[in-house]
Parts: structure tokens; C-alpha cells; sequence
């Protein structure tokens, strides 16, 4: 077993980029995600990259930009509100395609919202908050040591995809300590190495090419169109191969929960709870939000009697769970926002009251 | 037969598609010349902005990328880290630079990032049809000052270049102009100090050209050129506001 | 003079924009009068014995339409 030590997740999630061979970190102060800025600000350089301070989130993405597509590895963070502000920059990169890791430690919302951790910006990560046709693939892990191993796993598919790829935490996950094994450090592309992995990248042609261009806009509407038709087969493709989840008590369970990162956490106390009243409940606990795993559902039993999304929004994730559900059964929404934090008891109570109270009969609430 | 000019292999072999007697094909080819001059075509990266000039990289023979409005300065910023020793540099109008990127590019000189900006100023948005951009005169009609731009209602059109030079990361900052032949080849040695300062890592090179905008001024290239010197220079004088002793 | 200027016109590449006429010392540019392909008067060297090969006419040119040679 590799050797664990005690981190707190924000700089885990540094260090692991560190070790995953990024070498180009751009960021701005912002809550709940500072003490990962100031890491890569004090790590970076002793392993040969790069940092800088950006004088906004929305320089930062686009410094970042400016390193992808000249074929640097780099991490962005953020959180919500910053995230927001990236938008016009993710949805340039995808329509780019090039490469990047950026996590969002999201705290409550809307507008400034507060500094706790939320889960209210699920539709941004998922719908896209940006303009035009383009997906992120988005990653939600649970766990400090998950994380980490979804950071490593996030620079293969954005360098095989081609794509921004965002590592949804929030703000417990962020700011809590756990023991963490953390992945060997891998060597970084080395500058002239670059040409040679990443073709397509601006390193100066040397004169011994034709230059690199790397553009967005197209006036000839067709070639817009044939530009996206060429790349929308990759999130076909991500969509067979990408979806992960975790499926816990479902087999003769009265009513399965639906709940990712570290809400999960609290959901499964809630179903120890739930047994103690003598109400089977399980978990569905999705790893990927998007390509979201719909065929998670097919694993619900004859048992079942409703699905209830438990996230820290006003319920976002809930579409995804009516989509994956797909009419089988009535589908409710119990949670807290703001960055308030819902507690097990109040899980339990709240589905208990659900499945008694008559309120799911037959229809979402 | 001697030659005395050719068309710089920095240029493309491509048509140019900006309006008649629009001076981005002067400016275009200073750099693409400085650079083949410099031996640099094949280290150079480029960053268009948007506005007309976003199609620059069909005619500009070096690796080049495109940018969101604005933020050129951040995405060099971002380039030059990956590539330390390439010539870098960002090409933008009055609307990109002036008006939505004026946080990038004040930053970009507050880091004393080692890159060249070439800052085309026109005193006006030229692709989205000739709205008022900060750079235009008080006075000067534009379709969102009909009335031509009032002090007023929207301020006094901004010196950049002044702007810049009190930022001490701008180690070089100069404003020419291309509107005769004696002013050309004066703006292509300021292109010139620019890929030097960057070659000797001194800090942030700004260059601002002023330029014309014939179709939204509504007037003749010829005329473009009488009204530049006559208007333009007065507000916007041509020189050098930082100049690094190591660059002379 | 000791050497003879000679400027090659592009006449495809021209836009007809005259900034190179009005910038000649010699004043010896005009505009023809033929169309090219993009519907413009390319410019043209009408008294070609008085061109100095200063290439004034290069330097203003935006298209790149313009070459100067000079013959001894």
C-alpha cells in the first residue's frame, strides 16, 4: 500500500497536478479554493513550472488557453462565481479543442452566494455556461483520495479527447483533511517534445512546416458546422465509454437516493438511519455528470418506489434523474442550498416523510 | 536589377481582405518583415484579437492563434510561459485592446511580461461597422455617436501609450504612425526595439500605430491619411514614452 | 541618373486605394483605366524614365501589390 499522508484536499488537488506533469497554473483568490492558488504559488516552480497570479479568473482562463494551445499541461481552479466568469474561455477552448483540467471548489450561489460548499452549479458544468454546442466532461468525486485519482484520469481524457475536462468538488471536499496516497511524479512534456505528441500545437513552425493556426471564428457558416460535426463524434464516443457510477443497497431498496461528491457521504448515513426505521434505501452515487450514467437506473429493482435527488441546489440534478429514470418511478428533490449543509437526520426524516406522507404517489413532486 | 522592395516571404501568398487603402496590411507587414529580418518567422507566435484583424492569420506566416475580445495579452502571457524563447507577440485594434481588454493589457505591462504588443488605434470599431471605441476624438461621428462623441456623455478618447508608460513593467512604449513613408519606416524600427527588447527579456515592448479606417470614416484611403495627421496626431503624438537604455 | 527605377504592379492584388500615388515624390502613379478582377483601377506607372526607385509607393502599399527594382 502506498504511503498515505494527511492533506488537505485543495492542496492535494495541486500536488496531484504537480505530479500528473502540469507545469502551468493560472488563478485568482478566491473562496474556498485559496489554499490550492497558494500551493501550486509555492510548488510549481521547484518542479519547473510555471504560476501566475492572474489579475481575474477571466485572465486566468485564458492565460491557460494560451499554454494549452501552445502544448503545455495546466490546471485551472476556481470557484462558482469564478467559474462563471471562465465560461466565454471553456466554451472557446472546446470549439478549439484543446486540453485542459480546471476544478471548480463550488460554493453557495447564486451571484456572490457564500463561501460554503453548494452543488448549485451543476446545470453551468453540465448544460455548459458558456455559448454554443460544446460539452464539458465533468467529474465528481466524493473523496480527498478520489480526487486525486479523478485528476490523474482527467488529464488522459482531456488529452485524448481534446477537451476541457472539470473536476466538480465543492467546498467540504475542498477545505477538508484526509489521508491521501498520491500518484508518482510523472515527467513533463518537455518543450521540443511537444511537436511530437501535440502536432497541432503553436511552438513557431521552424521554418519547416506550414504555420499552425489555431482559430474559432468562421464566417462561412458550413465550415462552422463541418467544424462541430467533425468533433461531435468524440462526446458520442465519451458518452459509450465515460459514464461512471457507484450503486450501493439497491437491491430490495423502497426507495433509492440519487447523490454525488461529498453529499454521497451524507446520504449513506442517511440510508444506516433510514434501515433503523425499517426503511430499505439505497444510493446511486454518479461519478461522471456528464456523460451522466442513465443505465445506472436499469440496476433499480421491482421494489422501488421512488428516486429522490439529494444535492445542495434547488434540485438541478433532479432532470438528469427524471431523464435516467425515464417515468419508472416519481422522482423528489430534498436539500438544502445556499451553502447551507444538509445533515443525515434531516435526509431520513425528509425521505421518511416522503414515502409515508402519501406525496409520491405515483407522481414527482 | 538590383532589388530595392519585395513583398516579405512573411506575408503569405494570399489576398488581403481588409477594405481598400486599410493600413493593417502596412502594419501586418512590418512585423511579418522585422521578423524575417530577425530570423524569427519560425519562433514567432502570434495573437489575433477580434475585430478585423482576427483573420491576420491567413496572412501572417508564423504560428498564430485567435482570441476571445481582449484577452490577448493574458493569452500570450500563458504562451510565453510554455515557450520562454519564442518571439511572442499580440496584435490588436482600439476596441480589443482600449475597451474590453484594457484589464489584460494593464496587467500584462504590470507583470513586465515579455512579449510585444502591436496596438493598431484607429478611433474606431472597424469590423462590427463604426461605433465609437475609447480611442475616438471628441467630435468624431461613429454610428453610436451620430452627433459625433461628446465629452460629456462619453469622455475624452484614451492615450493608451501615455497610460502604459507609467507602469513600470512597460519598459518600452512608443506611438508612430502610418500614414506617409517617412512614418512607416519609423514605426518599422520601433517594431524593430520592440523584438529586441524581447530578445533581451527586459520586460513588456508596446508599440501603437496609428492607422485609418477609410470605409467606417467615410472617407477616401488618400483623405484617410489628411485626416489622421491633421486629427489624430494632434490628440495622439508620435514618440517614445519609455525607452530602456539597454535598447537605444 | 546613374540607374533606372522600375516598379511591377500586381494589378490583381490592387484595390484602386491611391495611397501609393499620393505618396510617389515623382508624382508619376496613376490609376488605369481597365478594371481588375475585384472590379478596382489597379495603379500604374505612367512616365516610368522618372522613377527614382524610391519605393515610396512599396512602403504605402497595404496589398503588397507593389516590387521596385533599380537597373544600373
Amino acid at each position: 500500500m502506498k504511503e498515505k499522508v494527511l492533506m488537505k484536499g485543495n492542496e492535494a488537488f495541486g500536488e496531484t497536478a504537480i505530479r500528473c506533469g502540469c507545469r502551468f497554473y493560472f488563478g485568482y483568490p478566491i473562496t474556498p479554493q485559496n489554499e490550492l492558488t497558494e500551493y501550486m504559488s509555492a510548488n510549481l516552480k521547484k518542479a519547473g513550472g510555471e504560476f501566475i497570479q492572474a489579475e481575474s479568473e477571466l485572465a486566468a482562463v485564458n492565460m491557460a488557453y494560451g499554454a494549452a494551445c501552445s502544448g503545455g499541461r495546466v490546471l485551472i481552479s476556481s470557484s462558482s462565481p469564478g467559474i462563471a466568469l471562465m465560461q466565454e474561455g471553456l466554451s472557446f477552448m472546446c470549439s478549439v479543442q484543446v486540453p485542459l483540467v480546471v476544478i471548480n471548489v463550488s460554493r453557495g450561489g447564486p451571484g456572490v452566494g457564500s463561501i460554503q460548499p453548494g452543488q448549485a452549479d451543476y446545470y453551468q458544468a453540465t448544460r455548459g455556461g458558456g455559448n454554443g454546442d460544446y460539452h464539458l466532461i465533468v467529474y465528481a468525486p466524493s473523496s480527498i483520495q478520489e480526487a486525486s485519482d479523478t485528476i490523474v484520469k482527467a488529464y488522459d481524457v482531456a488529452e485524448k479527447y481534446r477537451n476541457p475536462v472539470m473536476v466538480l468538488a465543492d467546498g467540504m471536499l475542498g477545505q477538508m483533511m484526509e489521508p491521501v496516497s498520491l500518484p508518482e511524479m510523472k515527467e513533463a512534456l518537455a518543450e521540443e517534445d511537444i511537436p511530437k505528441v501535440k502536432p497541432w500545437a503553436l511552438v513557431g513552425h521552424k521554418d519547416q512546416r506550414p504555420h499552425n493556426v489555431i482559430k474559432s471564428l468562421y464566417l462561412q457558416t458550413e465550415q462552422l458546422e463541418e467544424t462541430i460535426n467533425g468533433y461531435w463524434g468524440k462526446y458520442e464516443t465519451a458518452k459509450k465509454e465515460l459514464p461512471e457510477y457507484e450503486a450501493y443497497n439497491l437491491d430490495g431498496a423502497e426507495v433509492v437516493m440519487v447523490a454525488y461528491g461529498s453529499t454521497s457521504r451524507i446520504v449513506l448515513e442517511a440510508i444506516d438511519l433510514l434501515a433503523e426505521s425499517g426503511i430499505k434505501a439505497g444510493l446511486i452515487r454518479p461519478i461522471t455528470l456528464w456523460p451522466f450514467p442513465y443505465n445506472a437506473f436499469d440496476k433499480i429493482g421491482s421494489s422501488t418506489k421512488a428516486v429522490v435527488s439529494v444535492e445542495l441546489s434547488k434540485g438541478q440534478m433532479l432532470d438528469d434523474i427524471l431523464i435516467g429514470s425515464n417515468g419508472r418511478w416519481p422522482a423528489a428533490v430534498v436539500s438544502r442550498t445556499g451553502g447551507v449543509l444538509i445533515y443525515p437526520q434531516e435526509v431520513a426524516d425528509r425521505v421518511k416523510e416522503l414515502l409515508e406522507g402519501g406525496k409520491l404517489n405515483g407522481k414527482s413532486v | 536589377m538590383e532589388k530595392v522592395f519585395e513583398y516579405t516571404r512573411g506575408m503569405l501568398d494570399v489576398k488581403l481582405t481588409y477594405c481598400p487603402g486599410c493600413t493593417h496590411g502596412i502594419a501586418h507587414r512590418l512585423i511579418m518583415e522585422t521578423l524575417d529580418e530577425r530570423g524569427l518567422l519560425g519562433d514567432a507566435i502570434g495573437v489575433a484579437p477580434i475585430g478585423c484583424s482576427i483573420t491576420s492569420h491567413r496572412y501572417l506566416n508564423v504560428d498564430m492563434c485567435e482570441s476571445a475580445h481582449g484577452r490577448a495579452p493574458a493569452i500570450a502571457s500563458g504562451i510565453k510561459r510554455v515557450h520562454p524563447n519564442a518571439a511572442v507577440f499580440t496584435y490588436q485594434g482600439d476596441g480589443d485592446l482600449a475597451s474590453i481588454g484594457t484589464a489584460e493589457i494593464v496587467h500584462a505591462a504590470h507583470r513586465g511580461e515579455k512579449f510585444c504588443t502591436f496596438f493598431i488605434n484607429n478611433a474606431i470599431y472597424g469590423m462590427t461597422g463604426g461605433q465609437m471605441a475609447p480611442t475616438t476624438l471628441v467630435g468624431q461621428k461613429t454610428t453610436t455617436t451620430r452627433e459625433g462623441r461628446s465629452e460629456a456623455a462619453c469622455g475624452k478618447p484614451l492615450r493608451i501609450s501615455e497610460m502604459l508608460a507609467t507602469i513600470s513593467g512597460a519598459v518600452y512604449v512608443e506611438r508612430v504612425s502610418l500614414d506617409s513613408p517617412a512614418n512607416v519606416r519609423k514605426a518599422k524600427k520601433a517594431v524593430h526595439k520592440a523584438f529586441e527588447v524581447q530578445e533581451k527579456k527586459l520586460g513588456f515592448a508596446f508599440v501603437e500605430m496609428l492607422s485609418t479606417c477609410p470605409t467606417n470614416w467615410g472617407l477616401s484611403p488618400v483623405a484617410s491619411l489628411e485626416w489622421l495627421r491633421s486629427n489624430m496626431m494632434q490628440y495622439y503624438p508620435l514618440g517614445v514614452f519609455r525607452n530602456p537604455e539597454e535598447v537605444m | 541618373m546613374a540607374f533606372k527605377g522600375i516598379v511591377e504592379f500586381d494589378e490583381d492584388r490592387c484595390k484602386g486605394c491611391e495611397m501609393c500615388a499620393s505618396a510617389c515624390p515623382k508624382k508619376i502613379i496613376g490609376m488605369s483605366g481597365h478594371v481588375n478582377s475585384m472590379g478596382y483601377h489597379p495603379a500604374g506607372v505612367e512616365k516610368k524614365d522618372e522613377c527614382i526607385a524610391c519605393a515610396s509607393c512599396a512602403l504605402m502599399c497595404p496589398d503588397g501589390a507593389i516590387k521596385v527594382f533599380k537597373e544600373n
